[in-house]
């Protein structure tokens, strides 16, 4: 009986809305009970956004996470909205391209990965959030790296094929990435 | 078991109609549902359906008004401030007896409000919102697999009942993505001798109408509509019950708020607390039974609401006012937390002991 609550912010336009559906992709091939909440409203491309998923054994409650265990961050005012919410003994995620600040939290853990600096050198400049993703499979015990690519591939509309590999791409340079 | 498939709350009603055998879609955009109209422009087309997005809501009821005369299945949707301009609509639909199925997923008001979930349009819609004595067959989603059970429900009721069924969802459910399968859609088909079809020159011609210049006459319609009414009140309400079975406090909340509180009844009942929830599935027909029942065996209701009481006053009616009932809530797009919830249910616990 496992209840994982991850909050997923940023920008809008950093594909934090689409890390969050990958997530629940992955706990819906995993069988998985899936909650996926986004933030919606006039906050397009620079606005605010963030994304609530829940993955559990059980049925899921409220779809609103109060208390993350996992939270993942790709802004600074995310960060500080979110910090002191996340559950003791959590996860937060941190990009730290664009977060120059530490978390001063001992009671949780902490990963900084420099994924927008990562995914500009690697010519996947859009696919930050993928590689935050990738960070987060391998140290998410909850969640395993297995299926990544049937989950990406029923993500990624046959439209955008091409976008498929660009994605697994970013998710094994997360998963690689050794702070 | 049907492939689980991830489907937003809004979509899945959209699907639902479809399968439901809905080929009429009028409406007119707003926040939080244009996913319905978005995904029946895209997929109308192609089964040889009409999406017509009018100049206006109050067009795009009378379409439905037109469409529902004629015996098709047919939808609209909306969000509060939109479902408002529909209503005069909706009264002429229920003064014509004819069945439509309409969507509102609610924002916070009153005015344009915001466009964040809310559950303050309860009133409008339970207790008619426009003009004249009618009701709506209202139906409260708390999950995106109800969304689309409780649509094909929906037109069913319609049919079967000659009258509006209204799915009465907020932002949250619309906007979430769950798993959801469509396996056990079962659609109920009814015969509509009264619908304007065309005469083939075969019959007499029928007429759908909702003026009455003759009170007696205007009266005896009336009248008959509220025996139909009755029949629904006895037949039709549907609730959930979750930890009731020795439960001395009641919780009462539907849709999203429904899901919030389930939080908090488990909480409460890890600290002994001995609660339960009702969940109106039906807001209209309300279900008065299981409330009355619940007031025999518990000692205080909570109610859950996203807008400032409202389903609190059917508690009260439900239970003849022999419990006393609280309310915890939030409104203008707020949503209550769990640990609100607990709070009202502690709060309650104490006035009990």
């Amino acid at each position: 009986m496992k209840t994982t609550q991850i909050l997923i912010a940023g920008f809008g336009g950093q594909g934090i809305l689409f890390a969050g559906k990958f997530l629940a992709y992955k706990g819906l091939l995993e069988d998985l009970q899936v909650s996926w909440l986004p933030s919606y409203g006039p906050e397009m491309r620079g606005g605010t956004a963030n994304c609530n998923v829940i993955l559990s054994d059980d049925p899921v409650g409220s779809p609103i996470i109060t208390s993350p265990d996992v939270l993942i961050v790709m802004n600074l005012p995310s960060l500080q909205k979110y910090v002191d919410t996340v559950v003791p003994g959590g996860q937060i995620y941190v990009d730290s391209t664009l977060i120059g600040e530490k978390v001063t939290r001992s009671d949780v853990q902490v990963f900084y990965i420099p994924a927008t600096q990562m995914a500009g050198d690697a010519g996947v400049s859009t696919l930050a959030n993928m590689i935050m993703m990738g960070c987060v499979l391998k140290n998410n015990p909850e969640l395993s790296f297995d299926g990544t690519d049937e989950t990406v591939r029923k993500l990624v509309p046959p439209k955008k094929a091409a976008l498929v590999d660009l994605n697994l791409k970013a998710l094994e340079l997360g998963r690689d990435y050794e702070g | 078991m049907a492939e689980r498939i991830l489907m937003k709350g809004n979509e899945a009603i959209a699907e639902a109609a479809i399968r439901a055998g809905c080929r009429h879609y009028f409406g007119y955009p707003i926040t939080p549902q244009t996913e319905i109209a978005a995904y029946m422009a895209k997929k109308m087309p192609k089964i040889g359906g009409v999406f017509l997005q009018a100049e206006s809501e109050i067009a795009s009821i009378n379409m439905v008004y037109g469409a529902a005369a004629a015996g098709m299945r047919v939808m609209t949707s909306s969000s509060s401030p939109g479902i408002s301009l529909k209503s005069e609509g909706l009264s002429y639909i229920a003064g014509s007896d004819v069945p439509a199925f309409v969507v509102n997923v609610q924002r916070g008001g009153p005015g344009l409000g915001g466009i964040q979930p809310s559950q303050s349009d309860y009133f409008q819609a339970t207790k008619g919102g426009g003009h004249g004595d009618y009701h709506m067959i209202v139906l409260a989603p708390a999950s995106v697999q109800e969304m689309a059970s409780l649509t094909i429900k929906g037109f069913n009721l319609a049919d079967k009942y000659r009258m509006t069924s209204m799915i009465l969802a907020d932002g949250t459910i619309g906007q979430m993505m769950e798993p959801i399968s469509f396996e056990d859609a079962e659609i109920e088909s009814y015969d509509k001798p009264w619908a304007l079809t065309g005469t083939g020159m075969q019959r007499k011609h029928n007429i759908v109408n909702s003026l009455y210049l003759k009170p007696d006459e205007l009266e005896r319609t009336n009248f008959a509509r509220f025996e139909k009414y009755k029949t629904i009140e006895e037949n039709e309400a549907l609730y959930e019950a979750y930890r009731m079975e020795d439960a001395e406090i009641c919780v009462v909340a539907f849709g999203i708020a429904s899901r919030v509180a389930k939080n908090a009844v488990a909480a409460a009942r890890n600290e002994g607390v001995k609660v339960g929830l009702i969940r109106p599935i039906t807001l209209w027909p309300f279900p008065k039974k299981a409330l009355r029942q619940a007031a025999e065996q518990v000692k205080a209701f909570v109610s859950v609401e996203l807008n400032m009481g409202q389903m609190i006053d059917d508690i009260r009616l439900a239970t003849e006012c022999t419990r006393p009932v609280s309310l915890c809530n939030r409104t203008g797009g707020m949503i209550p937390s769990p640990d609100q919830v607990l709070e009202s249910i502690r709060e309650a616990a104490k006035g009990v002991n």
